[in-house]
């Protein structure tokens, strides 16, 4: 096991190179010169050439990834152009808010998610069956934008039992959450109904009813155990979106989020914060996806043993 | 000794899309304590929905018992609770399944497998539940059980992984051991090991054990009497020696005459005409007449019931109706 996890640890380092030079050669791609879009349109030439020194634009490129690489590892990622704050001191205040919502709205997804898949497989065909399917169809056609704005008409505006956006406490985060795990939800749910499915007529869970199992034992023991797999990889997958930030839901309930925070600095041309948000983002789906490998093994013994 | 089980016309039919197939029409056999009973039939004939009947493991739908009386240890299992069911499943009665492969749960340990079994019906707690895990391991002759009691099914190779079966099903001492093909999906010589284990264990306990198989190799090794399957119906039952010596049933004798011989020279191997029967639209009277040679006027309106030959000996065939001989 524990060789396992350092293996797929080590993959990882190609990768997040791979994901530092294409997020430090942003700035390089944009057209025209860097040190022009960092003046502004209005500098004069002295105070580019100024720039292009402070910022390390004169040297040859491998030296100025190295720098970048060197500050980042430092976790220096720069100032931002429009505030003049340090970049790393936004992301740091965005990604943990961030990470907050996304864990809430997983956590809400799981549980509605692998609930319903189970009862569905186990009911295949049945009115409970249906009705979970075809909540699972919205789930995943709803625009976001929309659910979130339904959410809060309903329950801020005429129930008044959540605040319609902005930041605080945790009911702050509820109605975001949900409208975040709706689809997630509804992938899960789908995902565990086909791979109960599967596994549910399987031998292994004959023998554990001739055993004279309880039903209960042998649907969220022995089958669920077994469909997880598959089950781990949407989750993951749907967990990493999430930290790569909702610019929609973040959008629709005003919160700070990672996912705004890269946007307006787009809008905004503030390209250490793209830079460094990129990065931000890119990192922690790599390092989701490393902890889905993980979870594989501790699911599977023939991934653990190999 | 008395009868351990007993059951009489069980019909076990499966619903799918508009037809019913009759997998079971009317099955009635017995089995007495300390008996290995042998059931043998071709594929598809309703040997393992007998099995699996007798456990009231027919996935509903499509399958259903629609009638009939299975009497265990004096009591009617088709009239138990679920609850009651549950807790004469792999404590009374056990089972072991064709596919040693696939039969053992992958994601968990050998011995939390069998610990799981021990502890719901024996209510030993962990260590004792373990020691009992570790005995039957070593009951069943698997070389360094307390490594394997730690492994995973796919770490053990199929004849291991049956004997891990047997060391389960066997862990709580059960009336009755259901042994649905135990040995096809296994190579030849590990097939005379697991069934020289199923006897010695056998002897040991004192089970009986319901065999059903198609090989009738199995069968003369290992079966005190033995009841032969067709279409969803027994046709014939006997003790295996004279059913060895004299099969009576038509299909007997063409499932009898089909095994391949050393001692006679033949071009071909000899074949039993005809196709089995779809059982959504079985043939009316006796299943078999189609493709019987010897059939003739009742054969083709009403289903023959078991005529008693000599004591213990049944046939369902009208050759053998009172006062006619097949000569």
């Amino acid at each position: 096991m524990g060789r396992y996890i350092l293996k797929r640890s080590l993959m990882l380092l190609p990768v997040l190179l791979g994901v530092s030079l294409v997020s430090f050669s942003l700035l390089h791609m944009v057209p025209g010169d860097p040190a022009e879009l960092l003046a502004g349109e209005e500098a004069n030439p002295e105070f580019i050439q100024a720039l292009r020194k402070e910022y390390g634009l004169d040297q040859p490129l491998y030296i100025q990834y190295f720098h970048f690489i060197s500050h980042v590892v430092r976790g220096d990622f720069g100032i931002s152009i429009r505030n003049r704050e340090p970049v790393i001191k936004l992301l740091k205040e965005r990604f943990l808010f961030t990470l907050q919502l996304s864990f809430l709205s997983i956590l809400i997804a799981c549980f509605i998610g692998l609930i319903a898949g189970v009862i569905s497989s186990t009911k295949q065909y049945s009115l409970f069956d249906n009705m979970s399917m075809v909540g699972a169809l919205f789930g995943i056609s709803m625009p976001i934008f929309w659910f979130g704005l339904l959410l809060m008409l309903v329950f801020s505006v005429h129930l008044r039992w959540f605040p319609a956006g902005g930041k605080g406490t945790i009911l702050h985060l509820i109605l975001p959450a949900i409208a975040l795990g709706a689809a997630s939800s509804a992938v899960i749910a789908r995902m565990t109904r086909a791979s109960m499915l599967e596994v549910v007529r399987q031998d292994y869970i004959r023998t554990a009813r001739a055993n004279g199992l309880r039903e209960f034992i042998v649907i969220y023991k022995h089958a669920l155990k077994n469909a997880m797999i598959p089950i781990i990889t949407v989750f993951g997958l749907e967990f990493g979106y999430m930290l790569g930030g909702a610019v929609l839901t973040e959008t629709v309930f005003s919160l700070p989020g990672v996912g705004r925070l890269m946007v307006e600095g787009i809008f905004q041309r503030d390209y250490p914060v793209v830079q460094g948000s990129m990065l931000l983002v890119a990192t922690t789906f790599v390092v989701v996806n490393l902890l889905t490998d993980i979870a594989y093994a501790f699911f599977d013994p023939k991934i653990r043993y190999e | 000794m008395g009868t351990l089980l007993n059951i009489n016309n069980l019909k076990t039919h499966f619903f799918s899309s508009g037809r019913t197939i009759r997998a079971l029409d009317g099955v009635s056999f017995h089995i007495e304590e300390g008996e290995v009973f042998g059931l043998v039939g071709e594929t598809g004939c309703g040997k393992s929905v007998t099995a699996l009947s007798i456990l009231r493991l027919i996935p509903f739908p499509p399958g259903k018992i629609i009638n009939g009386e299975i009497l265990f240890r004096g009591r009617n299992l088709l009239s138990l609770q679920e609850d009651e069911m549950r807790s004469i499943r792999g404590q009374e009665i056990s089972m072991i399944f064709q596919e040693p492969m696939t039969s053992l749960n992958p994601v968990f340990r050998i011995g939390d497998q069998m610990m799981e079994v021990i502890m719901l019906h024996q209510k030993l707690n962990r260590s004792r539940a373990f020691e009992k895990a570790l005995e039957m391991l070593q009951r069943v002759h698997i070389p360094d059980a307390d490594r394997v009691v730690k492994q995973y099914p796919h770490q053990l190779s199929g004849g291991m992984r049956q004997r891990v079966m047997i060391a389960m099903e066997l862990s709580c001492h059960p009336f009755l051991l259901i042994a649905d093909e135990p040995t096809t999906a296994l190579d030849v010589t590990i097939q005379a090991q697991i069934l020289r284990l199923i006897k010695e264990i056998k002897k040991e306990l004192q089970t009986s054990i319901l065999l059903i198989t198609h090989d009738l190799g199995v069968i003369a090794e290992m079966c005190d009497r033995v009841a032969v399957m067709y279409a969803g119906s027994i046709v014939e039952e006997a003790k295996v020696e004279e059913i060895f010596e004299e099969p009576k049933h038509p299909y007997t004798q063409g499932l009898w005459g089909a095994i391949p011989r050393v001692d006679q020279e033949k071009e071909a191997l000899v074949v039993i005409p005809g196709m089995v029967p779809d059982l959504s639209q079985p043939p009316t009277g006796c299943k078999f007449h189609p493709r019987c040679p010897y059939r003739f006027d009742p054969c083709d309106q009403k289903k023959p019931p078991l005529f008693p030959l000599s004591p213990g000996h049944l046939v369902s065939c009208y050759l053998y109706e009172e006062g006619k001989s097949h000569e």
